[in-house]
């Protein structure tokens, strides 16, 4: 439906390495980042949610995304980095991720909805795959990995 | 005219008048010959008629009049009260509610004639006045007059400013004038009937004269004529070079203002006790008040601007919509109106103070920093900071009570739709309500309405039984339904009671078994609680028949939905054949509570003060197992034990301490014990949400943050006892 307007659409997205593999998220859900701090264990949550952490008087859950998409629990280094997302002004969520390494642009024409495997259970956090310098970058369809289970 | 800067007021006050006729009638009711309230009705419906005639809604104002005119009737002693009358009556409040929501929203009235309403008044005011046929038609007409008479006889009619007294050194001022060719002019400005701000009016005429001379006098005060403490007439004497007509032009160029008499004030030379000095000491004062008085009205006048400018920006968006009056208005204009709070003048000041005092405590500090000396200054620098503590923590209740409003406003609707409960039912039932004044916060007063709603239209259904049944029960005829609030803690608790049959627990697990919202086995071993429970799940209703009062089953969910999501929970307790009560506990304040920080292995976590009755220190070999739970037995009571480390996840600590320390928590009579491993002490905390992606079986109701910016987490005694 919106063709017309993804032509011109040049979207810009940070590249982050989860595990093995590079993901971008889209920049403008991107609110800040952050170094790893102290986050607080919140009982009884969701076992993908590291806990909370204070970012300049507001109160942030923070939410692994190895443990989110069933990878091995997180080893916190000094590239670690949580990114502040904001879907809606009023709340903002943290995700941890193992570096953050720059931003690209990408021609939403260029990323490649068909080409991930739908048989991988992460699978549906992804909008797609684009392709930046010869290296692959899955796209976060980052509202279903918010959003989701709610 | 534009009135769209007092559309506010005009809601607010709109408001108070319907509600004030709503209590009046249900009383007008029981009581059908009591002058007094029919007065107290006759009066607002006028001051209702009055402010939608001034603001142009047309509908409005003829549903008004039609009910003055019957009010009229009933104080004139030719029409009885009667029950038919009095539904009538309902009706049209609603319909008059119905025009005030429209107005509040769109800022137009609606196009709703209710003219089935109008033909049922002027029935009931053709059958009651009964031989006097030409009534109604002459009615009409001769009822606006009759009306401001009435409204105006009171006053006096000799009030002129001819009988101002004048005072000697006024009078002297009066000579003085002359004698450089200046003259005195008494002035009696009447305002308009239907004016709603009298004083604004009054003000606009006084700044308008200011600019002409020096206004010595006024009759009423400045100080009354602020307070609006006069009829439609004030009286002024002012001291001017310029002419008579263009005074009076100026004053008429004020909108409102009705008439205007003119007169020059003569002033016998004889008749003055020549004494300056008094002159000089009093003028002053006289003069002191006048700007005192002005600069509240100024106040005032700059509130209203605000209004205007906010109105203004909603008129850019529609263009046509200068002013409320056009009826031809697009209708998705938005709702025109902020949400607000009343506020008691006294408690601005309380916080004005506060204020104030939290400046000299930072300047305090400041000074104490730019002491270059810092050895000595140690002891002043605590003192100040100590200083501080007080004020914020005295600046945070001050600002919690500017929020806080009392239930009433809420529950004074109950009475009214009991009655209406009563006819449609065909059940006898009276509702008795106490702590109306007990105070919550504005957000949680807002949203409490409808679930309090629904319980009441709960008790009415299905818990109280149809006449007959009570009586053939032994209990009284009529029906009693309770509605209680009182304060607890740091939480307020509000209960609706019955004294109906109770809910029959056996039916409510038939029910569910059939429904299959739980099963065989399930059936066998569910408490009389859990099944209690049961009520509160989604679509899960007992009653037979569907009405259209209640027994859909979307009620107690809702209900229970709402009040979760304001903080609270809500608990049912009931007897069969005796009846239900339904406890709903909400936070007093939803933002700052005093809390106590314990210490979990090595995480910290806050106890609200408010549910901690005491702190014990017990022995390993006081904790006795009943039913393989720990309990242990505190001054004649056993109490169960709650290892918090257990219930949080949290990994223990390596050494055991030699003792216990058990916090004591309280959630209405229930007591419970909770183990912490180490207190830290009280703290006042701001609540801070977790966020809403965050689920977390509601053990945790929030997160605060500490003084070394690490986040503690709040636990929920109430869903844990």
């Amino acid at each position: 439906m919106e063709e017309k307007e993804e032509v011109v659409c040049l979207n810009q997205y940070i590249v982050v390495k989860i595990g093995n593999e590079q993901y971008g998220i889209d920049i403008k859900y991107v609110d800040n980042i952050v170094r790893m701090q102290r986050i607080t264990r919140v009982p009884k949550a969701q076992n993908y949610f590291k806990g909370v952490i204070n970012l300049r008087g507001e109160v942030i859950a923070v939410m692994s995304m190895r443990l989110k998409f069933g990878l091995e629990s997180d080893t916190i280094t000094n590239n670690t980095r949580i990114i502040i997302i904001k879907l809606d002004p009023q709340s903002a969520i943290g995700i941890l991720v193992d570096e953050v390494k720059e931003v690209v642009t990408l021609d939403i024409e260029a990323i490649d909805k068909s080409k991930y495997n739908a048989k991988e259970e992460k699978s549906a956090y992804l909008f797609g795959v684009g392709q930046h310098e010869g290296t692959l970058i899955s796209i976060l369809d980052i509202e279903s990995v918010i959003v989701e289970n709610l | 005219m534009d009135v769209s800067q007092y559309l506010e007021i005009f809601i607010d006050e709109t408001k108070e008048h319907l509600q004030s006729i709503s209590e009046q009638l249900l009383v007008l009711e029981k009581e059908p010959e009591n002058e007094e309230t029919i007065n107290i009705i006759f009066r607002a419906a006028h001051s209702l008629k009055g402010m939608a005639g001034t603001m142009g809604y047309k509908r409005m104002q003829n549903l008004t009049h039609d009910m003055e005119n019957v009010f009229s009737e009933i104080r004139a002693g030719n029409m009885k009260v009667t029950s038919q009358l009095v539904d009538v009556l309902f009706k049209s409040l609603d319909a008059l509610e119905e025009y005030s929501t429209n107005i509040q929203e769109t800022a137009d009235e609606g196009t709703n004639d209710n003219e089935e309403i109008i033909k049922q008044l002027n029935d009931i005011l053709a059958q009651g006045v009964g031989s006097n046929k030409n009534q109604k038609e002459k009615h009409k007409e001769s009822f606006i007059k009759q009306s401001i008479k009435k409204e105006t006889t009171p006053t006096n009619t000799s009030l002129s400013f001819n009988n101002i007294k004048i005072a000697d050194y006024e009078k002297n001022a009066i000579i003085k004038a002359k004698s450089i060719g200046e003259k005195a002019y008494g002035i009696t400005i009447t305002i308009s009937e239907n004016c709603i701000l009298k004083a604004a009016r009054a003000f606009l005429v006084f700044k308008a004269l200011e600019e002409f001379g020096d206004v010595i006098k006024s009759y009423p005060d400045v100080q009354d004529i602020e307070d609006e403490k006069f009829d439609y007439e004030f009286n002024v004497i002012i001291i001017t070079k310029d002419s008579e007509a263009k005074v009076k032009e100026a004053v008429l160029n004020v909108s409102e203002i009705k008439n205007v008499e003119l007169s020059v004030i003569e002033v016998n030379e004889n008749e003055v006790v020549n004494e300056t000095k008094e002159e000089k000491v009093s003028q002053p004062v006289e003069l002191n008040k006048n700007v005192q008085a002005a600069a509240v009205v100024e106040q005032k006048a700059a509130i209203k601007e605000n209004i205007q400018e906010s109105l203004k920006q909603e008129d850019k968006k529609s263009p046509q919509n200068n002013s409320a009056v056009q009826a031809k208005q697009p209708q998705k204009t938005n709702a025109k109106v902020n949400r607000s709070v009343r506020v008691d003048i006294e408690k601005l000041d309380v916080l004005m103070n506060l204020v104030s005092e939290l400046i000299i405590a930072k300047n305090g500090l400041v000074s104490i920093s730019n002491d270059e000396d810092n050895s000595i200054n140690n002891s002043g620098f605590n003192e100040q900071i100590e200083y501080l503590e007080r004020v914020t923590t005295s600046l945070h209740e001050s600002v919690m009570k500017v929020r806080m409003v009392p239930i009433e406003s809420v529950v004074n609707r109950f009475p009214r739709m009991i009655r209406d409960l009563n006819k449609k039912l065909g059940k006898k039932m009276e509702l008795y309500m106490t702590g109306e004044d007990t105070e919550l916060d504005r957000t949680v007063i807002d949203e409490i309405g409808d679930p309090l709603m629904h319980l009441l239209r709960n008790a009415a259904d299905h818990g109280l039984e149809g006449n007959a049944e009570r009586l053939a029960n032994g209990k009284p005829e009529v029906g009693s339904i309770f509605l209680d609030a009182y304060q607890d803690g740091n939480n307020v608790v509000i209960e609706v009671r019955d004294d109906g049959s109770g809910i029959n627990i056996e039916k409510v697990k038939r029910k569910a078994l059939e429904k299959g919202t739980i099963t065989e086995e399930q059936g066998k071993s569910i408490t009389d609680k859990e099944v209690i429970d049961l009520l509160f799940r989604p679509s899960f209703s007992t009653s037979e028949v569907i009405t259209d009062v209640s027994g859909r089953g979307v009620g107690l969910d809702v209900v229970k939905t709402k009040i979760e999501a304001l903080g609270g929970d809500i608990e049912c307790r009931t007897k069969l054949g005796e009846g239900s009560n339904f406890i709903i506990r909400l936070p007093l304040t939803l933002a700052i509570i005093q809390a106590l920080m314990v210490e979990l292995g090595t995480e910290k976590y806050a106890i609200p003060l408010g549910n901690i009755q005491t702190i014990e220190d017990i022995g390993y070999e006081d904790v006795k197992f009943v039913q393989t739970k720990e309990v242990i037995n505190l001054r004649g009571s056993v109490i169960p034990l709650i290892r918090l480390d257990k219930v949080l996840d949290v990994e223990p600590r390596e050494e055991k301490p030699e003792t216990l320390t058990i916090v004591i928590v309280t959630k209405g009579d229930k007591v419970a014990g909770l183990v912490v491993d180490n207190l830290i002490g009280q703290q006042e905390i701001v609540i801070k949400s977790l966020g809403k992606y965050i689920n977390n079986n509601k053990i945790i109701n929030g997160a605060t943050i500490l003084g070394d910016g690490e986040v503690a987490l709040i636990i929920d005694v109430n869903t844990l006892v």
